[in-house]
């Protein structure tokens, strides 16, 4: 059934999650059960194979067996079946509200090339005679970046949005170091509403961070940012559009402010998936950027592959990128790990390159006007998101009285009449939509500028009839929250999941044997 | 056994405002306001508060007091309460609200919900102290303290949210109260009486995200920060807050609750001073810092219980030796509204306002938008 704009959408009343009860896989099984019988090699195998542990030292051999629960192999195949029953993941519900992570559809096929044994069988130590491909696959994808972003290098060493900030802020160090500058030059300036790491990464190396908070219109004033810089600047770290929405437009001055300083400029394009194509970091004389391919770029995030932050630099900053590079002397592409003023590696060998496959496959297929395309169409997605939101009663657009300029790919709303009228908080409401089969949403990074927030970014892959179930869904909790706050405050109903028990992130168990300790513990 | 909660009415807070007066302080003004035809809504926002925990379905025993103390109140929402107080008279005052808290701690309450203004506050805050947490839900005309939920409902929530376990820690929040004569002669003047303990619904700072430190590591974090950065030679002046305060206690040195002090090397030089004893010690030191802190809940750096820190102090010290510190909850709490600056000095105002560099932690600044109350002073 297709709804069209402003037609009832038909909610999945009748959802239910599968709930198996299913316990730990540690808590399973039964001494002597195993999946599979190894036949006995026989003596004539023995013989000829020798000793099969020679090779292996001493010191790296196991004494005891390992503790890993005794399971037959139907069992094992249905514990990780349910498992996978019991997740609101990608592939299986409408997941646009998770604002600032923009999940957008990962295109399987590319699943496909990157799980080829020409890329996942190589290892990293391998002569680069051996793996030619793969490293042109980089170079060229360098390029392409540097087209997208103005930028002249890139590095994709960093495993993530974070690290990638991290080497900006260390290529920033390595800069003024070369300058003589290193001791004077101690302080990073960022906003409140860029991602938190733009902070963290910088301070993580012993920058002092400076932030500015914004004016009425949800973004610092040049006042503000002229009172924080001096001599003592040694950059901006910023991201733009910040995780409201809102497009800074006045980056363009605060670069120039911070160039006049003698700072550099760093450009988190977490956000980047409104301006593909659009605008670039080097137009805005930023020196520096990283991409998240692992979101703008149609990588899957985390557990299917490893993210990418992919850092570009202009020319000047080139000596001082994560070592080793990849390089092209006209005949053949090699590794140099031979660069002096490197801030070294990052991360070993050259990172994630099964998600610079995927990335690559995904530009490739696109090309530059399709890159455009998505842009616009993401863009055009979170503004017709923004017209359903808004006009649920008790939700408001972040800065949207004083600022009502369009926002870009994403956007930051509060429930903070809702709360008011009816009690029911933001985390309430998202506890409820996974009643209705859709994921809920990201309220938004700490600390809650923004009261009661939520963040929804409706990446270019999502329908209107999945923009329309997702506001939907909201407009029925809403309703609910004020006929029976109750119902609200208590959900999830129908989900495998119960409400987080509060504290129980003071505790986090990764391991089973950090279960057993934190059970020890008795988590408080 | 089931947690015991104490309910307080103030009957006759909230009147004044509907028939133009500044408060309700004094049986004169009470008076006055209901010829006026002032109409007691205090009632009314403690049942919408209190209709939150009924809703909730939790088993708690609730105290209160008779009639338009409370008792009223609990039964609109069918709720049935032991009575601990009787006012004397139907006209009560603050010695009621001070007898009824004293009943409800001899009783053995858990937590203390009253409704009314800062002038309630005071009088809860005189029988408490930190004894018992409190949850103050807003009633009356003044409001400037950092106490009172923003709204009825957000006072039920809390009240739900410490019962069913959910909120298990409290913080301080300042008892601020005007000198409701000037106010109404049109003079401002506030002074910080105290500190009650809140529920901390981490829930409103916290993101799924990010796990938040305690705001206690926070500032301690902070005020470290402050002391690390103490020069020799120097006289720290140290305004009133939670958060000044403990830049003394990592010092080592006591300091007083409300007032203003004065640090130097180390040593606390003068408790509890006023403008003339600070511009004294500024006449003999040569350099001065000035560290001052958001005071209540609207995010005052002067002019709201410090204001013995006045325009001439300000300027003898120098404006650019002030030092304003926050922690990040802290300048988030403020909801995006710029800090204020309202010294009897409408001049320095202007110049103050614009944006305040406000050390957060340390290595850690924030620069952020300050404005005056145009038309107060």
């Amino acid at each position: 059934m297709i709804a069209r704009h402003g037609e009832k959408v038909a909610l999945k009343e009748r959802f239910h999650q599968a709930a198996w009860q299913e316990k730990l896989v540690m808590e399973l099984g039964r001494p002597g059960r195993r999946g599979v019988l190894v036949p006995d090699a026989g003596d004539d195998i023995r013989a000829r194979a020798g000793d099969v542990l020679a090779g292996t030292p001493e010191s790296l051999r196991r004494r005891e067996l390992p503790n890993l629960p005794e399971m037959s192999q139907p069992e094992v195949v249905r514990h990780y079946t349910r498992l996978s029953q019991m997740v609101l993941a990608n592939n299986v519900a409408v997941n646009l509200g998770l604002g600032t992570t923009t999940m957008k559809y990962n295109p399987l096929v590319n699943e496909f090339l990157s799980r080829s044994p020409k890329l996942a069988e190589l290892h990293p130590d391998q002569d680069d005679s051996t793996v030619q491909g793969i490293l042109e696959l980089i170079y060229r994808f360098g390029g392409m970046l540097a087209e997208i972003s103005g930028m002249d290098r890139f590095t994709f060493q960093p495993a993530g949005g974070s690290q990638g900030i991290l080497a900006n802020a260390l290529m920033m160090r390595a800069y003024h170091a070369s300058r003589g500058e290193a001791d004077q030059r101690d302080e990073v300036i960022t906003t409140i509403f860029s991602h938190p790491a733009n902070a963290a990464a910088p301070a993580t190396i012993g920058f002092k961070v400076v932030t500015l908070y914004p004016g009425p219109d949800g973004i610092p004033e040049l006042e503000a940012l002229k009172a924080a810089v001096g001599p003592r600047t040694a950059g901006l770290m910023m991201t733009n559009p910040e995780d409201t929405g809102i497009f800074n437009p006045r980056v363009a001055e605060y670069v120039r402010v911070v160039h006049e300083a003698g700072g550099l400029c760093a450009y988190d394009q977490a956000n980047a998936n409104g301006i593909l194509g659009v605008t670039r970091a080097r137009d805005a004389g930023f020196d520096m950027c990283q991409f998240n391919l692992h979101k703008t770029f149609s990588v899957p995030h985390g557990c299917m592959g490893g993210a990418v932050g992919a850092t570009g630099v202009r020319e000047a900053l080139v000596p001082f990128l994560p070592a080793p590079t990849v390089e092209f002397d006209g005949s053949r592409y090699y590794l140099d790990a031979d660069r002096p003023a490197s801030v070294g590696a990052i991360r070993s060998g050259l990172g994630n390159v099964q998600s610079v496959l995927k990335a690559y496959a995904w530009v490739v297929s696109l090309g530059a006007e399709g890159l455009r395309e998505a842009a616009h169409m993401a863009v055009l997605n979170n503004n017709y998101l923004v017209g359903r939101v808004t006009a649920i009663p008790g939700a408001s657009l972040s800065f949207g009285k004083d600022n009502p300029t369009r926002r870009l790919e994403q956007a930051r709303y509060s429930w903070e009449g809702l709360t008011a009228d009816t009690g029911v908080h933001t985390m309430d409401v998202h506890n409820r939509m996974i009643d209705y089969g859709v994921q809920g949403y990201f309220s938004s990074h700490h600390p809650w500028l923004v009261p009661e927030p939520f963040t929804l970014e409706p990446a270019e892959s999502y329908s209107q009839e999945d923009l329309d179930e997702f506001a939907a869904v909201l407009e029925r909790v809403a309703e609910e929250a004020h006929s029976n706050p109750e119902l609200v405050k208590t959900a999830p109903h129908n989900s495998t999941a119960g409400a987080s028990v509060p504290g129980a992130e003071a505790h986090p168990a990764m391991t089973w044997r950090a279960f057993l300790d934190v059970q020890g513990q008795g988590a408080e | 056994m089931p947690i015991r909660v104490g309910l307080i009415v103030n009957p006759i807070a909230g009147m004044g405002g509907s028939v133009g007066l500044k408060g309700t302080d004094g049986p004169a003004v009470v008076r006055r306001a209901r010829e006026l035809g002032a109409m007691p809504r205090a009632a009314g926002r403690a049942a919408a508060a209190l209709d939150e925990v009924a809703q909730a379905d939790i088993e708690f025993e609730l105290l209160t007091c008779a009639g338009a103390m409370g008792e009223d109140s609990a039964l609109a929402c069918d709720l049935h309460p032991s009575i601990v107080y009787r006012a004397a008279s139907s006209d009560t005052s603050g010695d009621d609200t001070r007898g009824a808290a004293q009943a409800m701690i001899a009783e053995g309450v858990g937590l203390i919900v009253f409704a009314g203004g800062d002038g309630t506050a005071r009088d809860v805050f005189e029988a408490v102290h930190d004894s018992v947490p409190v949850v103050a839900i807003p009633a009356g005309v003044k409001i400037h303290s950092a106490v009172f939920a923003v709204n009825p409902r957000a006072a039920g929530d809390l009240v739900v949210g410490v019962l069913r376990g959910r909120i298990s820690r409290t913080r301080e929040a300042e008892v601020m109260d005007v000198d409701e004569a000037a106010y109404r002669d049109g003079r401002l003047s506030t002074r910080l009486y105290g500190y009650l303990r809140v529920p901390d619904d981490a829930r409103l700072v916290q993101a799924g995200k990010v796990r938040s430190r305690s705001e206690d590591s926070a500032a301690d974090d902070l005020a470290l920060a402050v002391v690390d950065t103490m020069e020799p030679e120097t006289i720290y002046i140290v305004g009133p807050g939670t958060t000044t305060r403990r830049i003394a206690r990592h010092l080592g040195l006591d300091s007083t609750l409300l007032g203003v002090d004065v640090v130097r090397d180390g040593q606390m030089l003068a408790l509890d001073v006023g403008e003339r004893q600070l511009l004294d010690l500024l006449e003999q030191n040569r350099r001065a810092r000035i560290i001052v802190t958001p005071i209540g809940g609207q995010g005052y750096l002067f002019g709201r219980g410090n204001q013995q820190i006045s325009g001439r102090v300000v300027r003898a010290a120098g404006i650019e030796n002030v030092v304003v510190v926050a922690t990040p909850a802290k300048l988030a709490s403020l909801g995006g509204r710029p800090l204020l600056v309202d010294t009897d000095d409408e001049e320095l105002n202007r110049t103050l306002a614009g944006f305040a560099t406000v050390t957060t932690g340390k290595g850690r600044r924030s620069v952020y938008p300050v404005e005056f109350p145009r038309g107060t002073s």
